[in-house]
C-alpha cells in the first residue's frame, strides 16, 4: 500500500501545475528538502506569506539579488523566523485587513524552519506561537542536522547518527539519544491539526498540507527530508531511503486531528528491518550488529507508542 | 490640546502609543517597562483601539514578530528595558538593515550582572551601532510628544527606520508628572497613515531578508549608515512641524544657560533636570557654568554639539555606562573622537556615575564641576565609588 496507485492518471489533476519555489536554486543534488518545499509550495497555493528560518533552504534560495521565491517571503533570523515573525506577519495581515488597509483576501501566514530550527534553538518561539493561537502553518523540514552548518547534529538526529558534533568516535558512537518528539509536543499545545509527512509520498504530503492550511488556526507539519550530503548516501536513493524510513516504522506517516491519531500510510507487516534503512547511510556506517539490535528496540518502542494512540485516541471534540 | 493630567509617565507612553493608530503591539514585560505592556493591553482589551497585541514568549519573539508585521505594512510599537533589550540584540540591525520603521520605547535599566533593577544606559549603549534611530526624552511630556513623533520619524519615506526612546528606568517611568497629551484629532492631523515602501502581500510578491555575499555586503552596510546620517534632517524637520503645532521645540541637541559658559556638563535623559537646577545655583555663585543635553544619540547630532558648545573650555561628560578596558564612558568617547581635530575643542572631563540607579544629586554636580576643575587629564573617572 506503499505506492500511490495510478499516479499518471491523477496526478495532473491532483497536483498544481504552477511552481511557486522555482528552479535554479543551489540545493545539493538530490535534496529531499528542497523537494519537500517545493511541494509544500505547490499545495499551498500562491495566497500565503512565508516566512523562513536560517538554514539550507533559506541559503540556496535567496542569495541577493536572486530568490526562488514565488510567494511573498521573509527571512529575519535562525530561531524566531519561523515562529515568532510568521506570528506577527499574521497579526500584521489581520490588522490591515479588518481596518481595510489591504484587500479584502485569505492570507496564510506559513513559517517554515529546518529542524534546527523548529526543535532545538526555534522551539521556544514555536511554542509561543502556536499557544497563542495565531492562523498560521508551520512546517519543520527535518533532515535531521544542521545541514547549513555543516552536518552538525541537532535533537532530530536519530539514535546513534554519525554527524560533525556526535561522531563515531571510539568511546562514544555518535549521537546518544534518540529523536526529539516535536509533533507529539504541538499535539500537547492543543493544535487541531498535526501531521508528518514525507516528500517520497507527494499526494499524501500535499494533503496534509492543505488539510493544515484549512486549519483556521495553528497547525504543524512535520515533514522527513533526506539530506545525502550530510547523510553520506547516494544522491539517486532520496525517494528510496524517505520510503524505507516509513515502510520500517522508523517515521512513520500519520495525523492527528483534534486529538484522534491516525497512520495515513500502513506500515506493512511485519516491519521491514530497520538494518534496510540504516545501511544506505554512511552515517550509520559505524554500527555493527548489536548497534542495529539497539536501533531496532528503539524504533519499535516508538512505533508502540505510536499505534498505541492510533488504536485508542479519540477526537477532542 | 488636552488638558493637563497627573499622570505616571510610563502609562503614558502607553496612551501615547494609543494616539497613534498602531496596528500591532507585541510587547513582553520586564521591570521597569512592565506599565507599558500592562496598559497597553488594557487599551486594547477595552477596545479603545484597533489592534492586534501579541502576547509574546519573549523579546526575542517580540521584536522578531514586530518585524514581521512591519514587513506586511503595519505600524508596530514594542518596548523593553535592561535584559530584553540586551535579549532583542541579535535582530536589531536586522530590523534596520531590512528598513522596517519598528517604534520602540526602552525604559533604560542595568543589564545583569549582577543584577539591578534600576536605572542607568548600560542597556542601551550595546545597542548603539545597530543601525537605529536613539533619541533620549527627559521628562514625562516628551515621552508623550516623542513616542508619537517617533511613528512619523520611523515612517517616513526618506528615513524608513526603526526608533528606540529611552526612558529612564523609574527615575522618569515611575513619576507622577503633571502631563498634556494632544487631542486624537490633533494627533491625526500630525500623524499620516503609513505609506510602507515594500510588503508582504501575495498582491506582489516580494523577497525579504535575502542574503549578501560580499560583493554587496558592504554596500548595504554603507546604505544603512547613509540612511541613518540623513536621517537627521527629516528628524529636524518633523521635531519643527511639532513645534508649529503643538508649541513645544526639540533639538538634536538642547542648551541651558551655556550662554558665556566655560564649563559645561553633558548629559542625556533625565538626570538634565537635576543637572539643569545645579547650573542654577552655580551661576547664582557667579560661575559661567552650562548644561548641554544630547536628545538624539544616533544619528550623533555633531554639528549641532559643536554649535552647543562654542566657546566651552571644559565639557565634563556623564556617562551612564562603562566600556570595560576601553577608553572609558561611551558618550566621553564619542565625543573625543568626534571632536579630535578641532583646534579649539574643549578639555573633556569624563565621569562615570549613576549606576545601577544611584541617585545623583545637586550637589554631586556641584563636586563634579569643581573636581573636573582640578582634573589634569582626560581619563575617566568612577564618580562617588567607594574604593
Ligand atoms: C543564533 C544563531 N545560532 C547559530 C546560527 C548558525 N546556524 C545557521 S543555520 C544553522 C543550522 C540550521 O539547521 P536546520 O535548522 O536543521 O536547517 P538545515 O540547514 O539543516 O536545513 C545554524 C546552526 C545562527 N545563524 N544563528
Ligand atoms: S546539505 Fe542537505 S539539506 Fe542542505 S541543500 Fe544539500 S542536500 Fe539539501
Ligand atoms: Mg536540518
Amino acid at each position: 500500500m506503499n505506492t500511490v496507485q495510478n499516479f499518471e492518471l491523477y496526478a495532473p489533476k491532483l497536483i498544481e501545475k504552477r511552481e511557486f519555489f522555482s528552479s535554479g536554486h543551489r540545493a545539493c543534488q538530490g535534496c529531499g528538502e528542497v523537494l519537500g518545499l517545493r511541494m509544500i509550495m505547490k499545495a499551498l497555493g500562491e495566497d500565503v506569506v512565508v516566512s523562513n528560518a536560517t538554514g539550507c533552504m533559506e541559503i540556496i534560495s535567496t542569495a541577493y539579488p536572486h530568490t526562488a521565491w514565488e510567494t511573498p517571503y521573509i527571512h529575519v533570523a535562525f530561531e524566531n523566523a519561523a515562529a515568532a515573525v510568521g506570528s506577527g506577519v499574521e497579526a500584521g495581515l489581520k490588522a490591515l485587513r479588518r481596518k481595510g488597509k489591504i484587500a479584502d483576501r485569505d492570507v496564510k501566514s506559513v513559517a517554515i524552519a529546518g529542524d534546527g530550527g523548529t526543535v532545538d534553538i526555534g522551539l521556544q518561539s514555536l511554542s509561543g506561537a502556536m499557544e497563542r493561537g495565531h492562523d498560521m502553518v508551520f512546517f519543520c523540514l527535518d533532515n535531521e542536522a544542521y545541514m547549513n552548518t555543516g552536518i552538525q547534529r541537532s535533537s532530530a538526529t536519530p539514535f546513534m547518527a554519525a554527524t560533525t558534533t556526535s561522531p563515531a568516535g571510539k568511546a562514544i558512537k555518535g549521537q546518544r539519544t534518540g529523536k526529539k518528539n516535536v509533533a507529539e509536543i504541538m499535539v500537547a499545545h492543543n493544535l487541531a491539526y498535526v501531521a508528518t509527512a514525507c516528500p517520497s509520498y507527494p499526494l499524501d504530503l500535499m494533503e496534509k498540507v492543505k488539510k493544515a492550511k484549512a486549519v483556521k488556526g495553528p497547525a504543524y507539519v512535520h515533514v522527513y527530508t533526506v539530506c545525502p550530503t550530510g547523510w553520506r548516501a547516494a544522491s539517486e536513493q532520496t525517494i528510496k531511503l524517505g520510503r524505507l524510513v516509513v515502510e520500517t516504522g522508523i517515521f512513520p506517516l500519520y495525523e492527528v486531528e483534534n486529538g484522534k491519531y491516525r497512520l495515513t500510510m500502513e506500515t506493512p507487516e511485519p516491519r521491514r528491518p530497520v538494518e534496510d534503512y540504516l545501511k544506505l547511510q554512511g552515517r550509520f556506517r559505524h554500527l555493527d550488529p548489536s548497534d542495529v539490535a539497539k536501533v531496532q528496540a528503539l524504533v519499535d518502542k516508538e512505533y508502540r507508542k505510536l499505534m498505541h494512540k492510533v488504536k485508542t485516541s479519540v477526537p477532542w471534540s | 490640546m488636552g488638558k493637563r493630567i497627573g499622570m505616571e509617565v510610563g502609562i503614558a507612553a502607553a496612551e501615547a502609543v494609543g494616539l497613534c493608530n498602531i496596528d500591532v503591539a507585541a510587547v513582553y514585560p520586564i521591570t521597569p517597562q512592565s506599565h507599558i505592556a500592562e496598559h497597553l493591553s488594557d487599551i486594547v482589551h477595552d477596545g479603545r483601539i484597533d489592534a492586534e497585541f501579541i502576547t509574546v514568549e519573549s523579546e526575542h519573539s517580540s521584536i522578531s514578530a514586530c518585524a514581521g508585521a512591519s514587513a506586511t505594512g503595519a505600524r508596530v510599537y514594542t518596548a523593553t528595558s535592561s535584559q530584553g533589550l540586551m535579549y532583542m540584540h541579535e535582530i536589531l540591525p536586522i530590523v534596520s538593515a531590512m528598513r522596517l520603521p519598528v517604534v520602540m520605547g526602552n525604559a533604560n535599566r542595568a543589564v545583569s550582572g549582577p543584577l539591578n533593577i534600576w536605572n542607568d544606559h548600560t542597556d542601551i549603549m550595546p545597542q548603539r551601532d545597530s543601525g537605529w534611530i536613539v533619541m533620549h526624552a527627559e521628562n514625562g511630556q516628551e515621552v508623550i510628544d516623542m513616542t508619537i513623533q517617533s511613528f512619523k520619524i520611523a515612517e517616513h519615506a526618506d528615513v524608513m527606520l526603526p526608533t528606540v526612546l529611552n526612558m529612564d528606568g523609574f527615575q522618569l517611568t515611575h513619576m507622577i508628572e503633571p502631563l498634556e497629551f494632544p487631542t486624537q484629532a490633533e494627533v491625526n492631523k500630525f500623524l499620516p497613515d503609513r505609506v510602507p515602501y515594500a510588503t508582504l502581500h501575495p498582491d506582489k510578491p516580494m523577497s525579504m531578508g535575502c542574503f549578501n555575499m560580499p560583493e554587496i555586503f558592504t554596500e548595504t552596510l554603507k546604505a544603512k549608515d547613509t540612511a541613518l546620517i540623513n536621517s537627521k534632517k527629516t528628524i529636524v524637520k518633523i521635531w519643527n512641524e511639532w513645534e508649529k503645532q503643538f508649541g513645544r521645540a526639540y533639538k538634536p541637541v538642547e542648551t541651558y544657560k551655556t550662554k558665556g559658559a566655560d564649563t559645561m556638563i553633558l548629559t542625556m535623559g533625565s538626570m538634565g533636570e537635576t543637572a539643569s537646577v545645579a547650573v542654577d545655583e552655580l551661576r547664582k555663585a557667579g560661575k559661567p557654568i552650562g548644561l548641554v543635553k544630547l536628545r538624539l544619540w544616533r544619528p550623533f547630532p555633531l554639528e549641532e554639539l559643536r554649535m552647543a558648545i562654542k566657546g566651552c573650555k571644559t565639557l565634563i561628560v556623564m556617562d551612564r555606562a562603562v566600556s570595560f578596558g576601553g577608553a572609558g564612558g561611551p558618550v566621553a568617547t564619542e565625543i573625543k573622537s568626534l571632536l579630535f581635530h578641532d583646534k579649539d575643542r574643549p578639555r573633556i572631563v569624563d565621569f562615570i556615575m549613576g549606576l545601577g540607579g544611584r541617585d545623583v544629586t545637586v550637589e554631586n554636580f556641584i563636586d563634579m564641576v569643581a573636581r573636573a576643575g582640578k582634573k589634569k587629564d582626560e581619563s575617566y573617572e568612577y564618580y562617588g565609588v567607594r574604593e
